[in-house]
């Protein structure tokens, strides 16, 4: 799955976790999930939850260690995707 | 040492016959009863099938939850006293704190229930038993834990005071008044949001059904299931709901121009110990007089300054030993007894949550002037009619202006508690 893909199935994920004061224009690959984007950081657990249901992958703990951004969402999810293919 | 004047500024519901205060009041004047017929409880094979359960209409929680506040929450406790607490603070006109201000320091949250997201809890359970406990999210512990329907509402309107959640079974709804009176007489608050909240449905009501303390003759005929005072009762009828008052001072109030619904003049919790004809599940006749009466002196008025009482009066076997009690403590009885009705007539059992949602429809006679009916009491007990007059207990809505009015709760583990409002 090219990322350009990942990424647009990504994004509804994380619009409906944004707080009411972040705008969904302001998500890009860059921004960090909770330090830019104000995700709570206990949401990011349900935000991997949602990951997992929509790709059909699981992920580790470590993976959930190193996701800072939404470019490492997608790294995480493009690696598990190619370990499954 | 100075005490604070504690008055009522806000109120909020969510009822099985009346979600929101406007419906509730027209549900309440009118006598209109808020229990249904559920199939599921006949597929389990409850021996009671109907109970009480809000119904809450297109965009009512759309109104107060935001599509992410909603998501994954299960609860319906938290639910409904998350709306009851809202509409409380929108009635009070206290503007919810926003995200970027500090909390109000000053105000607090003592909002009670028994148990906690039994559905939720349900959900989590086939999880980890699957081994798949990291599947859970982030929403079971705020949902399981009995605190959370205290922590989501400090959390919607950034209370920065004294926060946390009390349980004493169906006494939970009077105490949690008494807990945030106390809190703000003694100058440790300015404003706390009080109430309490319960969830419903069969998990919740399975153990009641189990010990045959409901009535199971009515399944075909729900409204007229719950008989509290009357010759035919046989048990109560289980419900669920929330009820929510933010409580000031009453220089606050007055500070704010504030509409005042009624002063908390005081009040008073005990416990029979389970003893003296008391258990886990009946109460101790004489702990309930004496709850009675320290209520009355607490509140520093005389028995005979009672205009009306609303009961605890489950329709069971107990209302008539309750209505003895209350002819003992207020020394009171025939045509010189007061006013008294019961809410569960109308909503059934709303055990944790009962106490508060009864508390609002007192505060609704004392603001609009007038006394509830009784439903299904048209044959009133013989042992309640040779202690008071009947027409104390009214079957219609009476017109009057009442101006002193007693609740009291009483709850499994022999618990009691009693509040006295007076509207000034």
């Amino acid at each position: 799955m090219t990322s350009e893909r990942i990424y647009a199935k990504l994004l509804p994920i994380l619009e409906t976790y944004l707080p009411e004061d972040v705008d969904a224009d302001e998500i890009d690959m860059e921004k960090d999930l909770t330090a830019e984007l104000n995700i709570n950081s206990a949401h990011l657990v349900d935000v991997v939850l949602d990951v997992e249901d929509e790709f059909d992958i699981e992920l580790s703990n470590d993976d959930m260690e190193s996701l800072r951004t939404v470019n490492d969402a997608i790294t995480i999810i493009q690696n598990k995707l190619a370990a499954s293919a | 040492m100075k005490r604070n004047r504690v008055v009522i500024t806000g109120i909020g519901i969510v009822s099985p016959n009346g979600v929101g205060i406007p419906l509730f009041l027209e549900a309440l004047k009118n006598g209109e009863s808020g229990i249904r017929f559920f199939p599921e409880l006949a597929e389990l094979n409850f021996s009671c099938q109907v109970g009480g359960k809000p119904v809450l209409s297109e965009g009512y929680l759309e109104k107060f939850l935001n599509a992410l506040e909603q998501r994954k929450l299960k609860s319906d406790g938290i639910i409904y006293g998350i709306l009851a607490a809202l509409e409380a603070m929108e009635d009070a006109d206290i503007p919810l704190r926003s995200n970027d201000e500090p909390p109000d320091w000053n105000m607090g949250v003592v909002f009670g229930t028994g148990s906690s997201g039994a559905e939720k809890f349900r959900e989590a359970i086939y999880q980890v038993d699957d081994g798949n406990v990291r599947r859970l999210g982030s929403t079971t512990v705020p949902q399981i834990m009995v605190s959370g329907i205290s922590a989501y509402i400090s959390g919607k309107i950034g209370a920065g005071n004294w926060v946390t959640t009390n349980s004493s079974a169906c006494a939970t709804g009077a105490e949690s008044i008494l807990m945030g009176y106390e809190h703000i007489a003694s100058g440790k608050a300015t404003k706390m949001l009080c109430g309490s909240s319960g969830d419903v449905g069969p998990y919740i009501w399975g153990g009641f059904d189990a010990m045959r303390v409901t009535n199971w003759k009515y399944n075909a005929s729900p409204e007229q299931a719950s008989r509290p005072m009357s010759a035919s009762a046989n048990g109560f009828i289980p419900s669920g709901g929330a009820g929510a008052l933010v409580l000031e001072t009453l220089e606050s109030a007055q500070q704010r121009n504030a509409t005042i619904y009624a002063e908390v003049l005081g009040g008073a919790v005990n416990n029979g110990g389970q003893r003296q004809g008391g258990s886990m599940t009946a109460p101790n006749s004489e702990a309930v007089q004496r709850c009675i009466k320290a209520a009355l002196q607490n509140a520093e008025i005389e028995p005979s300054e009672i205009d009306t009482i609303n009961g605890h009066l489950t329709a069971t076997a107990m209302d008539a030993t309750e209505i003895s009690n209350w002819c003992e403590a207020l020394n009171r009885k025939g045509s010189d007894f007061p006013y008294i009705n019961s809410l569960k007539g109308m909503i059934g059992h709303g055990l944790a949550a009962s106490g508060s949602m009864e508390t609002i429809a007192t505060i609704l006679q004392l603001q609009h002037d007038f006394i509830f009916p009784n439903i299904n009491c048209e044959d009133v007990h013989p042992d309640i009619l040779r202690q008071v007059s009947e027409e104390k207990i009214p079957k219609q809505r009476i017109d009057t202006s009442v101006k002193t009015a007693i609740k009291a709760s009483f709850g499994f583990g022999d618990v009691n508690a009693c509040v006295i409002f007076r509207k000034n």
